[in-house]
């Protein structure tokens, strides 16, 4: 009885957006024939899989009461900072001296980059007592000043067939895209349910000060937190780059409020402690089926935007209605 | 006049108030005297409008009085000036004055000039020497206390009612302060003044009115008065004898703590900890007595490390010269604090009691170094909920939806799964019901049975007396007292939590 009580009140909140994706569902297969077939399938799951990246960034951060506004940006600067590696190298015209990298290295390069930027936006909110809210707003403006440097302003494009397959191979029938996002999802599942760091970042979310007192180095905890967000982000920056074989200089733009939409319909409360990822990969799945059968539905581009936040906005307001009971 | 008569106040069943009868004179200055929890705090909020739902009678001015909020009570002429101050920081002196009774001129504007010309008045009366644009934020906390002071004159209040108005002030502002108080007191305004110090209210108190577990047990003339008398009259039960017959000695110290300071976070130069030194032995329950303000908290909390950039002094456990310089370092010493307000410090309230009590041992419930061991953290929180009886019937309920006694005992548990041999509890039995009360007694005395050495900080002195081996007494930042229980009557130790203030 026990057990049943307590997965009652998990799956009804799960429930009640697994009946909203369904029936959001039902409606545009009923109005467009395009809707229920393979390709459309693959379609919007590989489009949602850049943005499940990174909203599973933004939940770790949200659930410690944080914010990151800067991940579209981050994922804009990883994923030319990996193109520009993969394509030009490294350049050091006083040493003489060339580095060419491999795929494996522009790679790793561009995640460490993304890694890097989040430490710096947790270390700004730890070390200055900055909050969240101002340090990635700031960070937002930096990393994409950073792209226009870093790119001159100008698309990085031509990268070569192998780099494609990351946004646009199969793997065993499934788009890549899609592992990848599956490998992110099951990870942040596991950290947040199985280890101390997950149950460290539900803590400080639900009471900072409690787990201050609880002995919990929660300036570390957001220094990885924030840098695990930005290099989820450059994993998306790198999908985003590969799918279009080109690193543009304003990819990401308003990514953020994407992700923020997905953790925010998922159920996770923006005060922290509350949350959890499986409801933020359903939140990405809703806004990425409304999207996908918007566009299906020829619904003007205007009217998309409108009917978006609406959708926003009627999922908060059901879950504030669930809560005051 | 002011009369009050059979006031009863209750917060949920609770007596705080209980036919408290009160005449407060006009052209004197009155003096509200009692422990902590004697019901002064509820008696002024009840006679300032905080609190509109009372039984009994108010009767100001031969009229029966019935105040409908803090508002209409300013309208009729009482104020209360808190102890922690009602001020905008970022409003300048007159602007907070006249908040929410602006002045305008024929067109809608603000009449700045207006405003700032009856300030300067307002300032000079209470010889405050600053500009009336100066911002509120630049004041010191004695200045920001006459602006509280000029607004209540501003609007022409009567009866002025200050809780605690010289905790955060220097003396030479103290000074200042009673000379006011005299001219509003000459102008034949009714004082009502609220202090625990008592050399205090010999210097500026005409009158008397000492209250006492919710009840005014006795007034009259402050001359007529000793402090003996006074201190007798608060807390006036029979002279406890010693609680417990055996008496123990403990031996092996295990907690030594020697000149501990805390510097102010708010006040350059001042103190809120002086020169502190005790010894907790092992298996003892060391009760720690102080009023309001007397860096009671402060003490735990330097002793839990909260405090490495504002604290001096040397602390050894087990003595050998420890460093706490954050609570990470307190636990790995064996040191467990349950904090004062335990909704606020304490538990994740919105999560479940398993995650609230494993969470100070997360790194013991781990296998393989990375993954937690959730059947061990079921056994660890069952354990706990059966061994402090916490009334719930799954370990995976949330933490928020029980009682406040068993919400206190999910902290507890959470401190004894560190396995601690210090155990600090600041107010364990604050607003819970008195069978959890006696539950967390008898937990307290089986922990130091078992060689656990406890330092229990309580408000309330019948809990200290009956819980504690040894006895220390606080006041104003400094230790007073350390006595065995046997020799602690309630009189001398509320003596030792005053007596600073009258030698001083």
């Amino acid at each position: 009885m026990i057990a049943i009580q307590k997965n009652n009140t998990i799956n009804l909140a799960r429930l009640q957006s697994l009946i909203a994706l369904l029936f959001l569902c039902a409606i545009i297969a009923i109005l467009s024939d395009k809707f229920l077939t393979m390709d459309n399938g693959w379609n919007v799951l590989r489009q949602i899989a850049v943005n499940v990246c990174i909203s599973v960034g933004m939940t770790l951060i949200v659930l410690t009461a944080g914010i990151d506004l800067s991940v579209g940006s981050v994922l804009a600067l990883c994923g030319a900072i990996t193109a520009g590696l993969l394509k030009n190298g490294v350049k050091v015209p006083a040493a003489d001296l060339f580095i060419g990298f491999t795929i494996l290295g522009a790679l790793l390069a561009g995640i460490i980059a993304g890694a890097l930027l989040g430490w710096f936006n947790g270390f700004v909110i730890t070390k200055f007592k900055v909050p969240p809210f101002v340090a990635t707003l700031a960070m937002l403006t930096i990393a994409r000043g950073l792209t226009m440097l870093w790119t001159q302003g100008h698309p990085i494009s031509n990268l070569g067939p192998a780099f494609s397959v990351i946004g646009t191979g199969w793997f065993l029938g499934i788009p890549v895209p899609v592992w990848i996002a599956g490998v992110v999802v099951l990870l942040a599942i596991f950290i947040t349910r199985q280890t101390r760091l997950g149950r460290y970042i539900y803590a400080i979310g639900g009471n900072e000060n409690a787990a201050i007192l609880s002995g919990i180095s929660i300036n570390k905890v957001k220094l990885i937190v924030y840098s695990i967000a930005g290099a989820l982000a450059a994993v998306g920056g790198i999908m985003v780059t590969s799918r279009l074989d080109s690193a543009q200089p304003n990819a990401g733009t308003g990514y953020e409020l994407d992700a923020i939409a997905a953790v925010v319909i998922g159920g996770t409360s923006l005060s922290g402690g509350k949350g959890s990822i499986g409801g933020t990969v359903m939140g990405a799945v809703i806004i990425g089926v409304l999207n996908n059968g918007l566009v299906l539905l020829n619904v003007s581009p205007f009217w998309q935007q409108v009917v978006k936040g609406a959708v926003i906005l009627v999922a908060v307001i059901i879950d504030k209605g669930g809560k005051k009971k | 006049m002011l009369l009050a008569r059979n006031i009863t106040k209750k917060f949920a069943g609770v007596v705080a108030l209980n036919n408290v009868n009160l005449e407060l004179h006009p052209g004197k200055v009155n003096a509200i005297i009692g422990e902590n929890g004697a019901g002064k705090s509820t008696l002024m909020k009840v006679l300032s409008g905080v609190y509109i739902d009372y039984e009994g009678e108010i009767i100001y001015n031969n009229e029966t009085l019935r105040l409908t909020g803090t508002k209409d009570a300013e309208a009729k002429g009482i104020v209360i000036i808190h102890q922690e101050l009602n001020l905008v920081p970022g409003l300048s002196i007159a602007e907070n004055i006249f908040l929410g009774r602006e002045l305008c001129t024929s067109f809608g504007m603000l009449d700045k000039k207006e405003m700032a010309r009856q300030s300067k008045k307002l300032l000079e009366k209470v010889k405050l020497n600053a500009d009336p644009g100066t911002l509120v934020a630049d004041l010191k906390v004695g200045q920001q206390q006459l602006v509280e002071i000029a607004k209540a004159l501003y609007t022409n209040a009567s009866v002025i009612i200050m809780d605690e108005p010289t905790s955060a002030i220097s003396d030479k502002e103290v000074d200042n302060l009673f000379m006011i108080i005299n001219e509003l007191r000459n102008e034949g305004k009714t004082i009502v003044y609220i202090s625990h110090k008592l050399k205090e209210l010999f210097t500026i108190a005409d009158r008397f009115v000492v209250m006492r577990d919710g009840c005014s047990v006795e007034s009259g003339l402050m001359a007529e008065m000793t402090q003996d008398a006074l201190i007798r009259k608060m807390t006036g039960r029979a002279v406890n004898g010693p609680t417990s017959t055996t008496v123990q000695t403990f031996t092996e110290p295990v907690l030594r703590v020697e000149n501990i300071h805390l510097k102010s976070a708010s006040r350059h130069g001042a103190h809120v900890l002086t020169d502190i030194s005790f010894t907790l032995h092992k298996g003892e329950i060391v009760g720690l007595y102080g009023l309001m303000g007397a860096g009671r908290t402060e003490l735990m909390e330097t002793l839990f490390g909260l405090h490495p950039k504002r604290a001096t002094g040397k602390i050894f456990i087990n003595e050998k010269a420890v460093q706490l310089q954050s609570p990470i370092q307190a636990i790995r010493q064996g040191i467990a604090l349950v904090p004062e307000d335990r909704k606020a410090h304490g538990l994740m309230l919105d999560q479940k009691i398993k995650t609230n009590i494993s969470i100070t041992v997360l790194n013991q419930l781990e296998k393989w170094g990375i993954v937690l061991h959730n059947k061990k953290e079921t056994r660890l929180s069952k354990d706990y909920i059966q061994r402090l009886g916490i009334k719930t019937h799954s370990e995976n309920n949330i933490a928020g939806n029980l009682s406040g006694g068993n919400q206190q005992k999910i902290v507890l548990a959470k401190w004894l799964a560190t396995n601690p041999s210090i155990l600090l509890l600041d107010e364990p039995t604050r607003g819970i019901d008195i069978n959890a009360r006696f539950e967390i007694y008898n937990l307290m005395k089986k922990l130091a049975e078992a060689g656990m050495a406890i330092l229990l900080v309580s408000s309330e002195l019948p809990e200290i007396l009956t819980a504690s081996d040894r006895v220390l007494v606080m006041a104003e930042g400094r230790l007073t007292a350390d006595m065995p229980v046997r020799e602690a009557t309630e009189s001398n130790v509320l003596k030792y939590a005053i007596q600073h203030n009258i030698t001083a």
